[in-house]
């Protein structure tokens, strides 16, 4: 068991708690840069379409986990930054000029559809959302001359600076840059006002007023920055797949994206990577364990979302903070050995809320 | 001299009046606690003065602003904080985030430097955490600052809403029922730190309270409402003994 002994107001600030922690984060960072030597190129796309996941569960943790809007429309914002980026590599300007601008066009999209959400809260917002969600993905398949329609339209390579990038390497330290630019923004934001201001919009609205906090700016300003960071993934999405047409941004994906971080944990910033591991590596799993099953069940068509199904379910019953709660009990439990008692995370029966205002 | 001024003040909703043309004044440095049986009007006149809800007619004046033209976010900076009577806390975070919060009035945010968090954005950080420390000394708080809300007794959330709104450098303190749900003990820490928060601190409280036990102890005026009307106003002992107010709390 470690205890911190605090002596300084800026040991709260720090990025990591310990000098241990900040080492296990060296070592992962180590262990990503190296991998696409090492593992073969199967794996090292699956990596980088975790760490794209992870940019975009950063964005909408950033808004449902810490801000309490929920958002069943994100995959609208992935297309909207898919497409800026593949219209504009397709004209020659560079990703450096091309992803801000496909930043600032999601997060435009982003305050559109924040309007809404200043009137409406719960399932209410969902439904904003999921319609605001159909109605890119119609704008995408009948606005053919900038969109090419129904029939898509091919990415070309990423062009960063000047040359083209040659390599598939290149493209997943470029997709890990991101993802780790991505999480120290949303972390920087979560320790600072803006990002408490977030937190006390998501645990009651009512209080946050009357400390201050302007809730319509908030909720717009956490939108747009949702909004963007899923633009930035989106870009790199296009990229990753190569060709893009409206079918690749549903409602499935939307709905991908909120599965990712519930099952992730909700309001943790780990949850969105786990989240973005786990959503990535099951249908990975799922193709693995087919050969074991007997064949009536491996052959159904809708095993995937079956199973996702029962697993969320799962989760929602039984560990409602995710995956990251799981760690945090599978860390105490290890730091504490061998006190670590059965009934430390047993949650506490909140007592009833009889006057909420809202 | 006054601080609050209240001037006939009605909120009706629909066809229900809560509260009927109340006047009243606060002066600077005294505890005026409202008192009344229950739907006498008392949380409304509270919500009307932190602008929660608009009133139907009346003005609300501190120091010399009409608080009923200012917007809900803005009330805060013009120096009036409030608890609620149902803790209204922000409960999946810690205390130490709960009172970094009240100082938002003070905050100048700037998403794009906190994003990056520029060395600006945490000499802010650390002042205000030294605010913050003041007032959790002040509360004999240190001991739960980094526990969540959600796993923190009633009597110490009741305790972590006090300080969030000290956090937020008041001049007047609106406490809606400090003593709901408190046992004795607590309620006694309480009247301590009623009065050292207008002794010591020099902060105005206008509060509602049912305990007649503590409002005698700490408050300055009284004033007694029924039926969102105005009963009596006065020192606590004179409250008490009005013909009205034993009226309206036994019946004649």
């Amino acid at each position: 068991m470690r205890f911190i002994f605090k002596t300084r107001y800026e040991q709260d600030l720090q990025i990591f708690r310990h000098r241990v922690s900040a080492g296990w984060y060296a070592a992962l960072l180590v262990l990503l840069l190296a991998a696409p030597f090492v593992i073969p190129d199967y794996y090292r796309s699956q990596f980088v379409f975790i760490f794209i996941y992870g940019v975009c569960g950063f964005g909408l943790m950033l808004l449902s986990g810490f801000t309490g809007q929920i958002s069943m429309g994100h995959a609208a914002f992935l297309a909207v930054g898919a497409y800026t980026e593949t219209i504009l590599q397709a004209k020659g300007i560079p990703f450096v000029v091309s992803a801000p601008v496909a930043i600032v066009l999601s997060s435009i999209t982003g305050v559109i559809i924040g309007l809404p959400a200043l009137r409406l809260t719960g399932i209410y917002l969902a439904i904003a959302t999921l319609a605001f969600g159909s109605i890119v993905e119609e704008i995408l398949a009948r606005w053919e001359s900038l969109t090419g329609g129904n029939s898509g339209l091919t990415v070309p390579g990423v062009k960063l600076v000047m040359n083209k990038l040659d390599g598939e390497i290149e493209f997943y330290y470029l997709c890990l840059a991101c993802v780790i630019g991505a999480g120290f923004v949303v972390f920087n934001l979560l320790r600072s006002p803006t990002g408490r201001a977030f937190i006390a919009i998501r645990d009651s609205e009512v209080s946050a007023q009357s400390m201050g906090v302007n809730l319509s700016a908030y909720k717009t300003l956490s939108f747009a920055l949702s909004a963007g960071l899923t633009g930035l993934a989106g870009t790199l999405y296009a990229h990753q797949i190569k060709f893009i047409s409206p079918e690749q941004f549903t409602l499935a994906v939307s709905i991908e994206f909120l599965m990712m971080i519930v099952i992730g944990g909700m309001g943790s910033l780990h949850g969105a990577i786990f989240g973005s591991i786990f959503v990535i590596s099951l249908p990975e799993f799922i193709g693995g364990i087919k050969d074991y099953l007997p064949q009536a069940v491996a052959e159904q068509t809708g095993l995937k979302s079956t199973i996702f199904g029962v697993i969320m379910i799962l989760f929602v019953l039984f560990e409602p903070l995710g995956l990251y709660g799981r760690w945090i009990k599978i860390r105490t439990y290890f730091s504490m050995f061998p006190l670590y008692k059965k009934g430390m995370f047993q949650r506490q029966k909140a007592y009833q809320k009889s006057e909420r205002m809202r | 001299m006054t601080l609050l001024k209240v001037e006939n003040l009605t909120k009706k909703f629909g066809g229900l009046t809560a509260v009927e043309d109340v006047s009243f004044e606060v002066k600077p440095g005294e505890v005026y606690t409202l008192i009344g049986p229950n739907g006498a009007g008392k949380t409304t006149i509270f919500n009307m003065i932190s602008v929660i809800y608009p009133p139907t007619s009346g003005r609300v004046i501190f120091n010399d602003h009409e608080l009923h033209h200012v917007s809900p976010d803005r009330v805060v900076s013009y120096g009036v904080g409030r608890t609620f009577q149902n803790i209204e806390l922000f409960e999946h975070a810690t205390v130490l985030q709960n009172l970094l919060i009240g100082r938002h009035a003070h905050a100048k945010t700037n998403w794009f430097a906190e994003m990056l968090f520029l060395p600006s954005v945490k000499k802010r950080e650390l002042e205000h955490r030294e605010q913050v420390e003041k007032v959790i000394d002040f509360l004999d708080l240190q001991a739960v600052r980094e526990s969540l809300v959600a796993g923190l007794p009633y009597g110490v959330r009741k305790v972590v809403e006090l300080a969030r709104a000290l956090c937020t450098q008041p001049k007047l303190l609106l406490l809606d029922e400090p003593s709901s749900g408190l046992n004795v003990e607590e309620t006694d820490d309480m009247a301590f730190w009623i009065q050292d928060i207008k002794n010591e601190l020099g902060i105005t409280v206008l509060m509602v309270e049912h305990d007649m036990t503590l409002v005698s102890r700490v408050s300055d005026r009284v004033l007694a409402l029924n039926y969102g009307r105005k009963l009596a106003e006065g020192t606590p002992a004179e409250v008490q003994a009005h013909p009205e107010v034993i009226a309206a709390y036994l019946g004649q």
